[in-house]
Formats: structure tokens, C-alpha cells, sequence
């Protein structure tokens, strides 16, 4: 249903259209996009790469794992609790890849995205498994595949939680710059490295968790916007991950509104886009990345 | 004072360090010497409290290595590791900016930005402040992380290899640097030093391992010598002495 300024303005029912469908999807769009760009610059430093991001590296995955299990052995559970499960796996699962990557020689930077989409891989193969053994199929790909069509007002305010848990690693974001010099400095110039890393984890799990819950998997904004902006203005999260936040919320709003447009009145789910887009920037990022002595 | 009293160590069944007791004045340079595989980045991470200590006690001043914070110490010792490599951009001001960590905690004030400015100045590093870590020289990263060891502004210093892949006035204007420091400021210095004419050149004592053991202490005059060379080294180079320097003619 097509609302216009006036419309707005005078109509009761496009009032209504405003407030429960399009400022809910536009608000989660926003909020998704700022929470995952931002969690993708924490998971690059805690995984010491460029070129990882928690949706493809197996956090996307463990959610959906979570979800999966938390449906099937407590299928009567509230929306909240199933994100409480989720997030409890995207942790393990994230804080798994952490550990597998640790022994690789930081002198072959392209070995951990590597790793890291394998072990994504692997994860998802398990989770497809047990969709396919418990008839779940159909929701695997809401879960994988994320998209806004489905937000409604009273559907989408987990998102708030991930934005929020998003937000509280700005006031670390001093600390987690200081990890980035590598465990031994950090430990060095005092940082307790075990709690940051901890906290660190806990953000980018609780917001994946709750990104996939609320919308599906959103690929690549963890990516490319962290890449993009270290370039232009460095990793010092204290003044990169607001913008980092901003840009993250314009790219997935860009998306959503482009997949709404390109074919209406059919829709094009936000991950295709996000991740057609990425991809591409992701590659050449790859290939332009200045070889460093 | 830095004191050793039976530090023993072990990686993966190997006994890399013999029950090392050795007491390091407050001021002056240290360098620790010996061929590769003595021991010598193991014994500065244990100090440093990097690997953690298993047997025997270190003391830095009235801090217990395993027994005081993380937070404490890094107040009363700076370690610059062997490697730097450092997978962030960041830029030098920053990095700089990094050792005031210990005291502000993430709020830097007005006072340890102008310590930060003050250490950028001391080093060189003002007209490079603000370029990133991998747009600039080997020799002045180096630097750059000695000027952040400075802004932590602790007594003690630690320094793993610094002039690795650094070429003659990178590694000679280094060993200034951390020359003056221990002049101007008493900072008590410990560097981990591959060539010998180096530490025979800016250090003030020099202590040799062999073998996770102490093969010699002492001041460079009285400690290099030929049979320093072929006993811990291995090698038949000799010295010679330049102005009253020894010298290994390699």
C-alpha cells in the first residue's frame, strides 16, 4: 500500500501502515546494519584478520544452530529464550574458530578467512543436517537468508538489544584497540586480555544471535565496511566504529530498499543484495590490499 | 633492582633455562648475549611475565612476577617484543599514544597527551605523527614503538632483538635513543642484543647464556674476550681492541 507525505499526515490507515510496518523495517534495517558492521571490526581484531566477519566465519551458522535446537527440543519457547540458546552457540561456536586459528602464522594473512569459511561450512552443513532429519527445512532459509519483509511493529525490537550490545563495546573500544597490538603488548601495558577478549566475544554473539533470530543471516556488511574504513581512517575504534555504525546502517537500508524496488512488487532478500554487492568489494579488496614488509 | 633466584624453565619437556639466579642493578644498559636457542627471549618473557613462571622468583624493585597485576607492573616495566607486527592501522601518535594505557585506563588527560607530544618529539617521530604504522620505514616503526615504550614512562625497560632487520644508522641511532634514556632519565635497561659489537659499543654490563645457563657477567671489557667467543659462541672469531673497545673481527 503506497503512503504519500499527505497521506501520512491526514490518513488514519496510512498512519497505521507507518508505524507498524515501514518505520519498524526502515528502524531495523538500521539497527541491524550499525550492530553487524560494528561486530565485524571487533571480530577482526580478536581474530588478528582483515578478512574475517562473524556471519561467514561460523557465528551466522552456530545461530542458526541455536535456533534450530532450540526449536526442536523446546519447541513452545519464547522468542527470547531461543535467542538466549542462540546466542549461547554462536558463542561456543565463535570462540571454537578463535581457538582454530590461533597456531596459523600470521605471516599468511589469507589462511584464516580460509579456515574461517570452512568452518562455517562445516557448521552449516551440521545445521542443514538436522533440519533435513527434523523436517525444519523451510526454516533454515529464513534463519540462513536474511530479509526485512517480515518486520513488523512487536517483531523486530531484539534488534534494539543488538544495537545496544553493539554499542557497549564503544566504551571498550579503547581496550579492544589496545588487544590489536597483539596479546603479548597488550598484556604488556597492563590490559587484562582474557576479560576484553571475553567481552568482545559476548558482543559479536549476542548481536549475531539476535540479527539471525530477528531477520536471518546478513552477510559481508561485517566485511566490507570495517575494511573500508580502516583504510580511510585506520583502527582506532574510538573514532571508527561510529562510523563504522553509520555506514553499516546506510548500507543495509540501501539494500533492503533496493531488493524492495529492483523487481516489485517482488522482493529481493537484503543478504542476496548485501552479498552480491559484497563479494564484489570483498575481491577487490583482496587483490589491492598493499603488501606489507 | 631486578632480582633472579633460581629460574628454571621448560617448553614441552625441554629445559631451556638452569636454575638462573642474577641480581640487575637499578640504571645503566644491560644487554643479554648468547647464540640462538641460550635462552635469552624466554629468560626477558618471564621477567616481562609474557610466559608465565613456573620455578624460582623474580623481582622487579617490591613487585613479585606471578604474584602482582598485570596493571601494576606495566606501571614499573615496558616490554617491546621481538615481533611487531601489528595487524591494525594505526597511526604513530596513536600507537605512541597507546603507552599512557597504564595510567589513564582509556581516558587519556591533557597530561599524558602531552607526554604523548613530548615523546614524539624526543624520537623523531613529530613530522610522521600522523602517518600509519605501514606507511612508514622498518627503522622508524622501530622507533616508534621505543617512543611507546618511553610515553609509558616506567623505570625498567625490556627490549627483545631491537635492531633486528634494521640497516647501520637505523640500529646505531636506536642504541643512542636507548643510550640517552638510561643517561638522561635512569631508566634501567634490558635488551636481548645479537651482535656482540653492539653491546660491547652502548651497554654498561653484559650477560651471556649458554644453554639456559650464565656463562659470564660483567662489564664488555672484562666479559668479551677469544674464549668468550669459543666457549659460548662456538665461533674462532677474534677481537681486537679500537680505542679501548673490544671488537670481534668477524
Amino acid at each position: 500500500m503506497p503512503v504519500s507525505l499527505s497521506g501520512f499526515l491526514t490518513d488514519p490507515d496510512s498512519q497505521q501502515v507507518l508505524i507498524v510496518s515501514r518505520l519498524p523495517r526502515t528502524l531495523a534495517a538500521l539497527l541491524a546494519g550499525a550492530a553487524l558492521a560494528v561486530t565485524g571490526q571487533i571480530m577482526q581484531i580478536l581474530a588478528r584478520n582483515r578478512f574475517v566477519e562473524p556471519m561467514t566465519a561460523g557465528a551466522g551458522q552456530s545461530a542458526a544452530l541455536g535456533i534450530l535446537i532450540a526449536s526442536v527440543v523446546f519447541p513452545a519457547s519464547a522468542i527470547w529464550a531461543k535467542m538466549g540458546v542462540s546466542a549461547l552457540t554462536t558463542l561456543i561456536g565463535s570462540a571454537g574458530l578463535l581457538l582454530l586459528i590461533r597456531p596459523l602464522p600470521p605471516t599468511q594473512p589469507l589462511l584464516v578467512p580460509l579456515v574461517a569459511l570452512v568452518y562455517g561450512g562445516v557448521i552449516g552443513a551440521v545445521v542443514t543436517f538436522f533440519a533435513y532429519q527434523g523436517d525444519m527445512m523451510q526454516f533454515l532459509g529464513s534463519w540462513l537468508t536474511g530479509e526485512l519483509s517480515g518486520v513488523l511493529q512487536g517483531r523486530y525490537e531484539l534488534l534494539w538489544g543488538a544495537a545496544a550490545a553493539a554499542g557497549v563495546t564503544w566504551l571498550i573500544a579503547d581496550r579492544i584497540t589496545v588487544l590489536s597490538l597483539g596479546e603479548n603488548a597488550a598484556r604488556g601495558l597492563g590490559l587484562n586480555v582474557a576479560l576484553v577478549s571475553g567481552l568482545g566475544l559476548a558482543a559479536i554473539s549476542v548481536t549475531t544471535a539476535m540479527v539471525v533470530v530477528t531477520l536471518g543471516a546478513i552477510p559481508f556488511v561485517g566485511l566490507v565496511i570495517p575494511n573500508i574504513i580502516a583504510r580511510r581512517m585506520g583502527d582506532n575504534l574510538r573514532r571508527a566504529l561510529p562510523v563504522a555504525a553509520l555506514s553499516g546502517a546506510g548500507l543495509v537500508l540501501v539494500g533492503d530498499m533496493l531488493g524492495r524496488t529492483l523487481r516489485a512488487p517482488f522482493e529481493i532478500p537484503v543478504a542476496s543484495l548485501v552479498g552480491i554487492a559484497g563479494a564484489v568489494v570483498f575481491l577487490a579488496l583482496l587483490y589491492s590490499e598493499p603488501r606489507r614488509g | 633492582m631486578i632480582r633472579l633466584s633460581g629460574v628454571s624453565h621448560f617448553i614441552g619437556g625441554a629445559q631451556i633455562l638452569h636454575d638462573i639466579s642474577l641480581d640487575l642493578p637499578k640504571g645503566g644498559i644491560t644487554a643479554l648475549i648468547g647464540p640462538n636457542g641460550a635462552g635469552k627471549s624466554t629468560l626477558l618473557s618471564l621477567i616481562a611475565r609474557l610466559t608465565p613462571l613456573k620455578q624460582g622468583e623474580i623481582t622487579v624493585d617490591t613487585l613479585k612476577i606471578g604474584g602482582c597485576s598485570d596493571r601494576d607492573l606495566a606501571r614499573v616495566l615496558a616490554i617491546m617484543a621481538q615481533s611487531t607486527h601489528v595487524s591494525a592501522r594505526l597511526r604513530v601518535r596513536e600507537l605512541v599514544g597507546f603507552g599512557r594505557y597504564p595510567w589513564h585506563r582509556g581516558r587519556p588527560g591533557p597530561a599524558d597527551h602531552a607526554l604523548i607530544e613530548a615523546a614524539l618529539e624526543r624520537f623523531g617521530l613529530l613530522p610522521i605523527a600522523d602517518r600509519f604504522l605501514d606507511e612508514i620505514s622498518g627503522g622508524q616503526r622501530q622507533r616508534a614503538f621505543v617512543a611507546m615504550a618511553f610515553a609509558q614512562d616506567t623505570d625498567y625497560l625490556l627490549l627483545d632483538e631491537p635492531l633486528n632487520n634494521l640497516d647501520i644508522a637505523g640500529a646505531r641511532g636506536l642504541m643512542r635513543l636507548l643510550r640517552d634514556m638510561a643517561d638522561r632519565d635512569d631508566k634501567t635497561i634490558l635488551i636481548v642484543l645479537h651482535d656482540i659489537n653492539y653491546a660491547a659499543a652502548f651497554a654498561d654490563r653484559i650477560v651471556a647464556l649458554k644453554n639456559g645457563r650464565i656463562a659470564a657477567t660483567g662489564a664488555p671489557d672484562q666479559v668479551i674476550s677469544d674464549t668468550l667467543l669459543r666457549d659460548v659462541f662456538d665461533t674462532d672469531a677474534k677481537i681486537s681492541r679500537i680505542d679501548g673497545r673490544p671488537f670481534v673481527m668477524v
